[in-house]
Formats: structure tokens, C-alpha cells, sequence
């Protein structure tokens, strides 16, 4: 719901909202550039003084102007001639133009009004009321991404175009919400809409009838600081019945010409004020450093134009062309999906064909739509779902848990979920396992253990999808490929063979950087821009579908080097330990920003076991600023598969690694990395209370082992994993 | 061209008898090209002691700005009656505003001064921007304004 709040409002109103946000940050620079040029009037300096001044340089003067900047500007006739000009109020000399500012005459209009006029003008408002629902609905988005409103400076997670969104939104939105609501009362004002219009004065009938009276002799000229002067208006020449009309910070009087008595006065009313307030942060005239603030908050507009389209139109190309959808009451198989970006609809229109070829009769529908009365023929339910920030419902699969609580009775539909995210949120498929347990809970009957697909992995997926076909009795080939990536060839440079003796074949294999074009160079394409802790895919031949293996090495270290294990009957794992020295394979980089140090000097406690090491050991070796890291590796047995033994030694000694604790599972005393983490407890809880980073990399059992050994270690000292990992201060790379 | 008929607010003096007999005025307004927004004016006469009588035209919707047509809001108090039905949009630069409307015999040869207060926003006021004596003689002779008027004429 307050999604399409969101979506709608900024796809209809996307032009007009930049046109406004960008003239609107332009003319914040002239009250800027006003205030630094306009020669400023002392504190000292009366009205009366001021007003001698200028009337000494200009006789014919009629009136003097002051702006909330402090530019004085004066006004006077001189043998029948107009002439103005700004004052410096130390000489009562004009020293600038007092013509308007074409350019920000121009600006101001097409801000206001589009050139249109009033009509213009309400669609301007119309415009700042879409700016005004945008960032209210984004506020309530961006707390529920991030998990509620302390969060709300949290690290982000995701594809860039969504970081990018809410990094500049979260600090941009109190300016947007500032500008946009200043501008409805601006408007209304304009429309009269606000009594914020000056107290009427009368017309004072009695006057003293003298004219000639010096300035300085006008008691109230006197006493009124040039600093607190908005305008005074001289009487006509000649003309005994006019008055002096004084406007102040205070209020609006005539003087009397000859005795400076004060004819009458009226204070600012409270909705002058009020409006008066309103005009000046909008504006930033009487405010140009928050004008300023407010400019640059306004810059941010575009870019959450531009991504935020992106964001939408992602979403839309990856919800694909479902062909021959079974009717939900003559399906077989029920597929729900849950997708939030679109992407795992792509993975359930491949398991739809797939079926369908297998000679299934499917119904394919997002989650909102789940009617279990409906399915007559079903024989089983499969769910793929997403989730959305920290646990909540994907958009396709409002209302479903709602529903699924409903339903009374058990089921007698064999259920199986699968659940997609990434595990670098900390609520890593937190919704698909809510309806798993609100599934077991139910006592239905299972089809499929819950299971996962971490950052839509075609192979977690392919695995899967054989788990599957296992359970229907037929041969289930997934190969779904969210986005077919550009490859190159990359050629081996050397290896380094481990672990036979202890029945685990790895190798470190080190390849040359591909020669990158001057395009690729310009662009950060292909494989020219990486880092240790990123992904390599490899498509190993006979099979669409990529493996991803974590670099151990960075663009500088000019190499790219993974760790792979020999997998028994592994396709591409069998092919890549076989490659020899010379011999290429086509691969392509994907970024991984999430699994990376921060630039803090702030320890690093490295936790990896097996082919895990891999980019653990690229940070190491960029370890160059000497950062204080911890390494728990832990390995079968030291005499074979020691991984970087060498090397880790080396970069101890220099000073790139602090200490390597090993632990050891094959043995007289077999140990994991999780145990070596308990023996040295103490030590962890002294370096995450100093502010250490956690980097975990390696597969989920191990993973899961460090998890809880965390959660323990900490949970004693009354630290929290959780928070940890809130704060992206725990992160993990699990394969 | 905007034309208006005998729906004039002008008080007193043109209310007189002699109203039966008025006749169609035009009066043109051709502005300079001041470099600015388009300038508020208001078309007002006074009697022979200088005193308000009515109010022509008023060309600016704004209400809230009219205190910056000095002279006819210190006149008027910036009453509303005193424009009804004889308000239009504001005039820009370098632009015409040009009017018709039947104004009393009475008013001519006898006194009666035409006078148009001009302002324009960020720029300065301009009371009295054009004061012209109604007289048949000097119908069709274009007077220049002050600041804003490049120059005005009225016809019969």
C-alpha cells in the first residue's frame, strides 16, 4: 500500500518534481551570493543616519529598502528620472544595480509558476504535494528496510541502485519534507488562502502640517537600527499632508514629517510572522546558509529519480511472460510467488517451463492470490517467496500468512518452500522460513524441506530443482540464469595442488589478468575492476549455468586467484583442478561489496575453514595500512592441506597479520575453527569491545558452527551477534 | 480590448445626474520594457481639491499586494468594493493594456485628474506613475510615465 504511495507519485510526477528540485537548488546559491556581497549596515547605525546618508547623495531619495540579507537598496527621482541603486551604508553611495536578476528572474518563475501563470503555480503546488507523499511514504519505506527507526542510518545492503536511493533519500528527506511543505503555505498565501496579509492601517487625518524637519529630528528614525529596517517611504515633496511610512522587523507606522510623531503603528500580525518564518526557509532570503543546505538536499532529487526508475523498471523486466498457465482448479502443481524486485518471479517461470516439459499441469500466481478452496486437482504447493528489509512480506505475497492462518484445517496438500535473499542481510530469507514454520506448525504434510537460494544462485537453484524432480519421479533440469553475463577467457598461470592425501583435492589456481580494452578500462567493465572477496563465475563447459567461486586476490595484486575443491562428479570443480598451466576457461567478476573490509584502522577477526581461506587471504595481502588481523582457519591436517602455509608466515612477519589461530579435524585431538573461536574467547569479546569487524567465508556448516559459537562467545559478555550484524560489523561469505 | 459599460464604482462625483450623459472612453497603457514581472497598476481619479473620486481599472488579481500601489491604497484602504468587477491580469513588459468603458461628461473640462500607480515585484513602487488632467483637449496626446508607462493616452 504505501509502496504504490510511493511508486505512482514519483513515476507521474517524476519531471515536474526535477524541474522544481533542480531550478530550486539553483536559486538557493543568490541569497548566498546576496549575502556575501551586500555591504552590511553596523549594529549602530540608526534609520535616521542611514536615511542621511543616502538623502545627502541622493536628494530626490523616496524611498529605502532593506532585504533580509542586508542589502539596502534606495529609490529617488532625480530631474524626472527614476534612479535605484544598492547602498553602502557606511557612505550612503549607491555601488550596485538595483535591476532584478534576469536569469534569477527567469528561474523564480519557472520554479513558481512553469511560466504558466497561476494555473502554473498549481501545478507547482501540485508537484511539492507529490514531493511531500514521496518522502513520507520513503520515510516509512526506509524504516521498514532497515528495521525500524533506530536503524535509520544503518549500512545498506543490495543491488546499487536501491543503496543509492536510500542512502541520499534518509539524508535528503527532512530538506524535501522542508521545501515541499514550505511551498504548499507559500502557495496558499499567494491564493490568499492565509489572512497573512499587514494590518490596515488608517490614513492618520491629522498631521502637524511642517515639512523640512531634519531626518535626525524624527525621534523613532533615531531609535530604529538600520539592522531592523524593511523599507521607509519619504513624503511627497511638498505635499504637508504626507507622512513617513516605516516598516520594520516589528511592525508598520507613519511619521509625521514635521514633529516625527508617531501618526500611527501596528505590529506584525502572528500569521505575518508565521508566513514571513515560512518565506525565509524556503527562500533562504534572511537564511542562505540553510538555503543553501536545503539546495544541495534538493540535488538529490535526479539521482532518486534516476535510481528509483531504475528500481521500477528492474522490477518490471524481471517479472517474465508466464506461456500456458494451468487454471488454478485443474493444476497439478500450485506455484505461489513472493518476489519483491521481480527477480524471483524469473526462477519460478523457469521451474513453470521446466515442469510443463516434464508433462505437469501448472498454475503459476503470486502469493496474494493463494486460495486453497480452489486447487480441486492439486497434488503438491510450491512456494518460492522473497523477503522484503528485515523479514517483511515481498509486495506479490500481500496477505498471505494471513490466509494461510485462516485456513482451519491442515492441508492435506504436500507443501515445499523455498525461500530467496542474500545473505548479507541479517534476516536472510526471514519471511520464506515464517510461512515454513507456519507450515510445520500446522502439522502439513512436507514435499520438500525448507530450503535456500543465497543471492539467486543458479546452482543452489539447480540443486534444488534435482531434489525436486527426486520427489516427482522425474529428471528436473534447472538452468536459470537471472542475467547472462558478459565472459571472458581467462588463462591459468600456475596452481598449487593440496589435500589429496586427506581425500580433499583443492587447489589455489592463479590466473592472468584478461587485457582489458580502453573501453572496459573507461567503464570499470568486465573483469578490470575487482577486489579480493568478490565473485568469479565460471561456466564450465557443458553447462549453462555458472559457478561462482570468492576471489583471494585484488585488480593491484595484477592476478586472479580462487580456491577450488575437487567435488566428486563436480562439473565444473572436476574441470577446473584438471586445468594446467596455459589453458583457459570462460569467466566473468561479480561484485560483492557486501564481503569487504571497511577502511577503518578497527581490528579484523577473519574466520574461514577449507577453500574458505580464499579471500580471507586477499585481505591479508592488501593488508598494507598493517591493520591489526585475526585469522581462525581451520583445515583437515597441517602436513596437507595448510593452504597459503607460506605465505601467511610471510605476511606475519611483516606485520599484515597479527596472529593465525589454526585448528585441526583430523587427528588425535580433532578440532574445529568454532572450538579454536570458544578456547579464545575472552580475546574476541576484548576486540569486538575495541570495535573489530567480523568476516566469516566458508561453507554453511561451518558457518552455522561459527554462528552459534558467536553468539555464545558475545552473549556471555552481553554483546549481540545480531546487532553485529545489524551494524555490518558480522559479515558473511557462505557457499 | 476589454470593454465595459456604465459598471463603474466611481462614487460620487460620477454618480451624478449628469451620468445620463457619458460616453466611451478608451484608454490605452503601453508599458516600457522594464525587466521585470508584470506591473500591478491601478487607473484611479481624483476631483479638483485632489481628493479620491473613483477607481477605472485595476490590472493585478492580488489583493495582497495592492499596498504597494501607494497612492490608491492610502486613498482607498485598499477596499475591495472600490474594484468590483473592474479587475484584470496584470500587464507585462513592453506590453498594452487597453480599455473601454463609458465615463461621464461631467468629468471632463472640470478639474478631474486621471492618475495610475504602477508596481512591480523586487522593484520599486511607482504612486502616481502617470497623473494626466481629464480634459477634451487633451484626449488622444500621449503622456509619458514615470518609471514603468512608456505611455498613456486616452480617446473619446
Amino acid at each position: 500500500m504505501i509502496r504504490a504511495f510511493h511508486r505512482w507519485p514519483g513515476l507521474i510526477a517524476l519531471a515536474l518534481v526535477t524541474v522544481l528540485a533542480l531550478s530550486g537548488a539553483v536559486l538557493a546559491v543568490f541569497p548566498v551570493a546576496e549575502r556575501i556581497a551586500a555591504p552590511q549596515a553596523g549594529a549602530e547605525l540608526s534609520v535616521a543616519t542611514l536615511a542621511e546618508r543616502i538623502q545627502t547623495i541622493y536628494p530626490g531619495l523616496e524611498q529605502i529598502r532593506r532585504a533580509p540579507s542586508g542589502q539596502i537598496t534606495a529609490y529617488w527621482f532625480e530631474a524626472g528620472q527614476p534612479g535605484a541603486a544598492v547602498i553602502d551604508p557606511t557612505t550612503g553611495r549607491g555601488v550596485a544595480s538595483a535591476d532584478p536578476n534576469a536569469f534569477q528572474r527567469w528561474l523564480t518563475n519557472l520554479h513558481r509558476s512553469l511560466f504558466l501563470g497561476d494555473p502554473g503555480r498549481v501545478a507547482s503546488a501540485l508537484g511539492s504535494v507529490a514531493m511531500l507523499v514521496l518522502s513520507v511514504s520513503g520515510i516509512l519505506l526506509v524504516a521498514r528496510r532497515v528495521g525500524g527507526w533506530r536503524n535509520w542510518f544503518s549500512r545498506l545492503r543490495g543491488p546499487l541502485a536501491g543503496r543509492l536511493h536510500v542512502e541520499i533519500a534518509r539524508v535528503a528527506v527532512i530538506g524535501l519534507l522542508l521545501s515541499s511543505a514550505t511551498s504548499l503555505w507559500m502557495t496558499a498565501s499567494t491564493f490568499e488562502l492565509i489572512p497573512d496579509g499587514g494590518p490596515l492601517l488608517g490614513i492618520p487625518a491629522e498631521v502637524s502640517g511642517q515639512t523640512d524637519a531634519p531626518l535626525a529630528g524624527l525621534a523613532m528614525l533615531g531609535d530604529t537600527p538600520a539592522t531592523e529596517l524593511r523599507s521607509l517611504s519619504f513624503p511627497y515633496d511638498g505635499d504637508a499632508t504626507d507622512v513617513f511610512t516605516l516598516k520594520t522587523d516589528r511592525g508598520t507606522g507613519y511619521l509625521d514629517q514635521g514633529t516625527g510623531a508617531v501618526l500611527a503603528w501596528a505590529d506584525l500580525t502572528a500569521w505575518q510572522r508565521v508566513s514571513e518564518t515560512i518565506y525565509m526557509l524556503h527562500t533562504g532570503q534572511g537564511a542562505a546558509l540553510l538555503g543553501a543546505v536545503l539546495g544541495l538536499m534538493a540535488l538529490g532529487v535526479p539521482v532518486l529519480g534516476l535510481t528509483g526508475l531504475t528500481i521500477w523498471l528492474a522490477g518490471r523486466r524481471g517479472r517474465p511472460r508466464i506461456r500456458a498457465n494451468q487454471r488454478a482448479a485443474r493444476a497439478e502443481t500450485i506455484l505461489l510467488v513472493g518476489s519483491e524486485s521481480g527477480s524471483t518471479w524469473g526462477f519460478a517461470a523457469t521451474l513453470h517451463e521446466a515442469l510443463r516439459a516434464a508433462g505437469q499441469s501448472v498454475h503459476i500466481a503470486p502469493m496474494s492470490s493463494f486460495a486453497p478452496e480452489r486447487y480441486a486437482h492439486a497434488d503438491r504447493i510450491i512456494v518460492l517467496a522473497a523477503t522484503y528489509g528485515e523479514g517483511a512480506e515481498p509486495s506479490s505475497a500481500k496477505g498471505f500468512l494471513t490466509k494461510l492462518d485462516a485456513c482451519s484445517d491442515a492441508l492435506d496438500i504436500p507443501i515445499a518452500v523455498l525461500g530467496f535473499g542474500d545473505r548479507s542481510f541479517p534476516a536472510y530469507c526471514a519471511y520464506a522460513q515464517t510461512i515454513a514454520e507456519a507450515v510445520e506448525a500446522k502439522g502439513w504434510p512436507v514435499l520438500l524441506p525448507y530450503d535456500t537460494i543465497d543471492r539467486q544462485s543458479p546452482q543452489a537453484f539447480a540443486r534444488w530443482g534435482q531434489a525436486l524432480g527426486a520427489v516427482l519421479g522425474i529428471a528436473l533440469e534447472l538452468h536459470h540464469q537471472p542475467t547472462p553475463p558478459a565472459t571472458t577467457e581467462l588463462t591459468l598461470q600456475s596452481r598449487r595442488d593440496y589435500g589429496a592425501d586427506v581425500q580433499a583435492p583443492t587447489s589455489i589456481l592463479r590466473f592472468s589478468l584478461p587485457r582489458a580494452t580502453f573501453w572496459q578500462r573507461l567503464t570499470g567493465a568486465g573483469s578490470t575492476r575487482f577486489a579480493a572477496g568478490d565473485l568469479i563465475g565460471i561456466l564450465p563447459e557443458g553447462s549453462p549455468t555458472p559457478r561462482l567461486y570468492s576471489l583471494a586476490s585484488s585488480r593491484r595484486d595484477g592476478f586472479l586467484e580462487i580456491v577450488v575443491k575437487k567435488h566428486p562428479g563436480g562439473l565444473c570443480s572436476g574441470q577446473l583442478t584438471a586445468l594446467e598451466p596455459g589453458e583457459n576457461v570462460r569467466a566473468f567478476v561479480r561484485r560483492n561489496p557486501a564481503f569487504r573490509p571497511d577502511r577503518s584502522r578497527a581490528p579484523l577477526i577473519l574466520i574461514g575453514a577449507g577453500t574458505g581461506i580464499g579471500p580471507l587471504v586477499g585481505f591479508v595481502r592488501e593488508n598494507e595500512q598493517r591493520r591489526p588481523i585475526h585469522l581462525f582457519f581451520g583445515m583437515r591436517d597441517p602436513q596437507s592441506d595448510f593452504l597459503y602455509a607460506q605465505e601467511l608466515g610471510g605476511w606475519k612477519d611483516e606485520g599484515r597479520l597479527s596472529r593465525i589461530v589454526t585448528s585441526v579435524s583430523r587427528g588425535q585431538r580433532p578440532r574445529y575453527v568454532q572450538d579454536a573461536m570458544r578456547a579464545d574467547a575472552p580475546e574476541l569479546v576484548r576486540l569486538v569491545q575495541s570495535g573489530a569487524r567480523i568476516m566469516v567465508c566458508g561453507g554453511r556448516d561451518m558457518a552455522a558452527g561459527v554462528a552459534d559459537a558467536l553468539h555464545d562467545i558475545l552473549a556471555a559478555s552481553g554483546l549481540s551477534a545480531t546487532k553485529l550484524k545489524t551494524e555490518g560489523r558480522y559479515v558473511e561469505d557462505i557457499f | 480590448m476589454k470593454s465595459l459599460l456604465a459598471t463603474l464604482a466611481l462614487s460620487t462625483a460620477l454618480t451624478m445626474p449628469a451620468l445620463a450623459s457619458a460616453q466611451p472612453v478608451t484608454l490605452k497603457t503601453t508599458l516600457n520594457n522594464y525587466g521585470g514581472d508584470g506591473a500591478y497598476l491601478a487607473l484611479y481619479v481624483t476631483d479638483p481639491s485632489g481628493a479620491y473620486a473613483g477607481s477605472l481599472w485595476m490590472a493585478g488579481g492580488k489583493s495582497k499586494y495592492y499596498e504597494h500601489l501607494n497612492d490608491w491604497y492610502r486613498a482607498t484602504g485598499g477596499d475591495p468594493a472600490q474594484i468590483n468587477g473592474i479587475t484584470g491580469a496584470s500587464v507585462g513588459a513592453g506590453r498594452t493594456l487597453e480599455i473601454t468603458l463609458d465615463l461621464a461628461d461631467a468629468l471632463f473640462d472640470a478639474g478631474y485628474t486621471l492618475h495610475i500607480d504602477a508596481a512591480v515585484e523586487d522593484m520599486r513602487d511607482s504612486p502616481n506613475e502617470v497623473a494626466v488632467p481629464l480634459t477634451t483637449e487633451g484626449a488622444g496626446t500621449p503622456v509619458p510615465g514615470r518609471r514603468y508607462v512608456a505611455d498613456f493616452t486616452y480617446d473619446m
